[in-house]
């Protein structure tokens, strides 16, 4: 456990430091823009010639004004520290001021998108299980159906997500939170698909032979040793599909104008030109999903435990 | 013992299409298991003695010939739950404890649940693992596996026990002890038994009769009736009795195989 947590923070120091020292070259140039009105004299001193400049002449002209690179309000790549600050100031500064549920609370706009992450969730895995079950049962449904299920995860869900939304409001589904939840599940049903089939097909030849020694019927053959067989399976791809139905729930909140969710607060931070809000709620995003995919991974653990499976 | 025929096969063959032609896994192969009978097929792989085997259990269909199993079809025997069969594996299902794998056939057919328990209890007891009922298969040795399928196998009360090389993935100690508890078993219950090994000793120690078979088309060379009396302790082995009839096993496989 403890060699795992030190090979953990290992990484994530080498990334604090990687992160760190390029926040000076991806800056100077605003901090020159910055100084440069303040008055201060820089090398060469009109923005319009600095742009020919490369980045590392730039910093070795003017060294004094590197570390300004480090507190910008606008920064081209914030520091750690200022995306800890700002999603501090987004969360838990909001839960002591008592205004949790506020539009600028990054939980506000966190739960909006857990409940489309949610139901895609919910709408991916079914139609992953239920499309397994009948692959597993019949050879024309596998024939008719897996070429299309593949087919469905090359098409760009950006391009599709649009669509999505024109259509469900002309067919007169009001709100975003159906069309968000549809193309969540969009991205999170293919890995429980292909999981569990795998899964349902895990049992061996020999396995399937005892049942028919027995004159097992079908759905016996399916309730007694394919279900349970393929829930190591499940829940492996259970992991895969919340993260999948995250990013879907994500990429559903970007081209549709939405004003609440984390895929919101993305847009409007980039076409509002705070990166500060971009980082926060990225940072918010991948928080979420690590605590989701979390919870599955203590839930496989227990429940294989108590099946008498080694997890 | 009474000289009632269970299992009767007449000119058996069995055909399997392959890409590289056909392969006749039996060819012609005719026998009678009488009641009580502990019958032993022995032989070099692909001599077809699993798939007899199989037919039997009616996992194979015949291609060829005919066979009876207690007087109806493998099928018909097979519905009515006539045998037990025990794999090279003990194919135990992880998920479920010692008692819950015996409980699975008595599950599936129908048993109450009153019934169930007093099967489990008993079958567990005669295989020698009465106590191990809650627990899980990894927590057992390969040799307790096995006994827990071998009881799995008994629990619905077939009269006839099939077995494809079930302490095959055993070691020898183990083995040995197994065999012998096979032995007090089969005497207890008085089960007809077919039993397929690739071990001389262990054909000539269980068997009342030794089928020898060999390979390409497989078919049977020798079948042998064990003059060793129906009491074998274990170091039966030991004595020429049993190395005269281990000599003629071997005799009889390298008479059906030609190692050219």
């Amino acid at each position: 456990m403890t060699k795992t947590a030190l090979s953990v923070l290992t990484v994530l120091a080498a990334i604090v430091v990687i992160w760190y020292l390029a926040v000076a070259p991806m800056n100077i140039r605003v901090a020159l823009d910055q100084a440069a009105r303040a008055g201060a004299e820089i090398e060469p001193p009109s923005a319009v010639e600095r742009r020919n400049v490369p980045i590392l002449t730039l910093m070795s002209n003017n060294r004094d004004h590197i570390a300004a690179g480090y507190d910008l309000d606008r920064p081209r790549l914030p520091t750690p520290m200022q995306v800890g600050e700002e999603l501090w100031k987004t969360t838990g500064a909001m839960v002591l001021k008592g205004r949790t549920w506020s539009k600028r609370s990054l939980i506000y706009h966190g739960w909006i998108t857990l409940q489309s992450t949610f139901w895609g969730f919910l709408l991916g895995t079914t139609i992953g299980i239920v499309g397994a079950i009948a692959i597993v049962q019949s050879r024309v449904i596998e024939m008719s159906v897996m070429p299309w299920a593949i087919i469905s995860q090359a098409i760009p869900i950006v391009a599709l997500a649009p669509m999505i939304i024109v259509l469900s409001s002309q067919v007169g589904i009001e709100g975003r939170g159906f069309p968000k939840a549809l193309i969540s599940s969009y991205l999170c049903f293919f890995p429980v698909l292909v999981g569990m089939v795998k899964g349902l097909r895990s049992p061996t030849a020999e396995q399937l032979d005892l049942l028919k020694t027995y004159s097992a019927s079908g759905v016996q053959r399916f309730l007694k040793l394919r279900m349970p067989a393929s829930l190591p399976y499940l829940f492996t791809s259970l992991k895969i599909g919340i993260a999948a139905a995250l990013v879907g729930a994500i990429i559903g909140e970007l081209p549709t104008g939405a004003i609440s969710g984390l895929g919101a607060r993305i847009l409007i931070g980039d076409q509002f030109g705070t990166p500060l809000a971009i980082w926060a709620a990225l940072f918010a995003a991948a928080i979420l999903a690590g605590v989701l995919v979390t919870l599955l991974d203590r839930t496989q653990h227990v429940l294989l435990r108590r099946m008498g499976m080694r997890s | 013992m009474s000289t009632e025929t269970i299992v009767k096969a007449e000119n058996l063959s069995l055909t399997f299409q392959t890409n590289d032609g056909p392969v006749h896994a039996l060819k012609d192969v005719s026998l009678d298991i009488n009641k009580g009978d502990f019958v032993s097929f022995i032989g070099p792989s692909g001599c077809g003695k699993t798939t007899f085997l199989r037919c039997m259990a009616d996992l194979e269909e015949p291609t060829g010939g005919s066979i009876t199993v207690n007087g109806v079809s493998p099928r018909e025997a097979r519905k009515s739950r006539a045998y037990g069969y025990v794999f090279q594996h003990a194919g135990l299902y992880p998920w479920r404890t010692i008692g819950r794998n015996v409980r699975l056939p008595l599950e599936i057919m129908g048993y109450s649940k009153e019934d169930q328990d007093a099967r489990i209890k008993r079958v567990l007891e005669l295989v020698e693992l009465d106590g191990f009922e809650k627990k899980f298969p990894w927590q057992l040795s390969g040799g307790m596996q096995q006994r827990a399928s071998i009881a799995r196998a008994l629990a619905f009360d077939a009269d006839i026990l099939l077995m494809d090389e079930p302490f095959g993935a055993l070691d020898e100690i183990v083995r040995d002890h197994l065999n012998e508890q096979l032995l007090k078993l089969w005497a207890k219950t008085q089960k007809t038994i077919a039993f397929v090994t690739h071990s001389i000793p262990e054909a000539v120690y269980l068997s009342t009769k030794i089928v020898v078979m060999s390979p390409r088309p497989g078919r049977i060379s020798d079948v042998i009736e064990n003059p060793l009396p129906v009491d074998r302790p274990l170091d039966i082995r030991d004595t020429q009795a049993f190395l005269d009839v281990a000599h003629r096993v071997r005799e009889g496989l390298r008479a059906g195989h030609s190692y050219d």
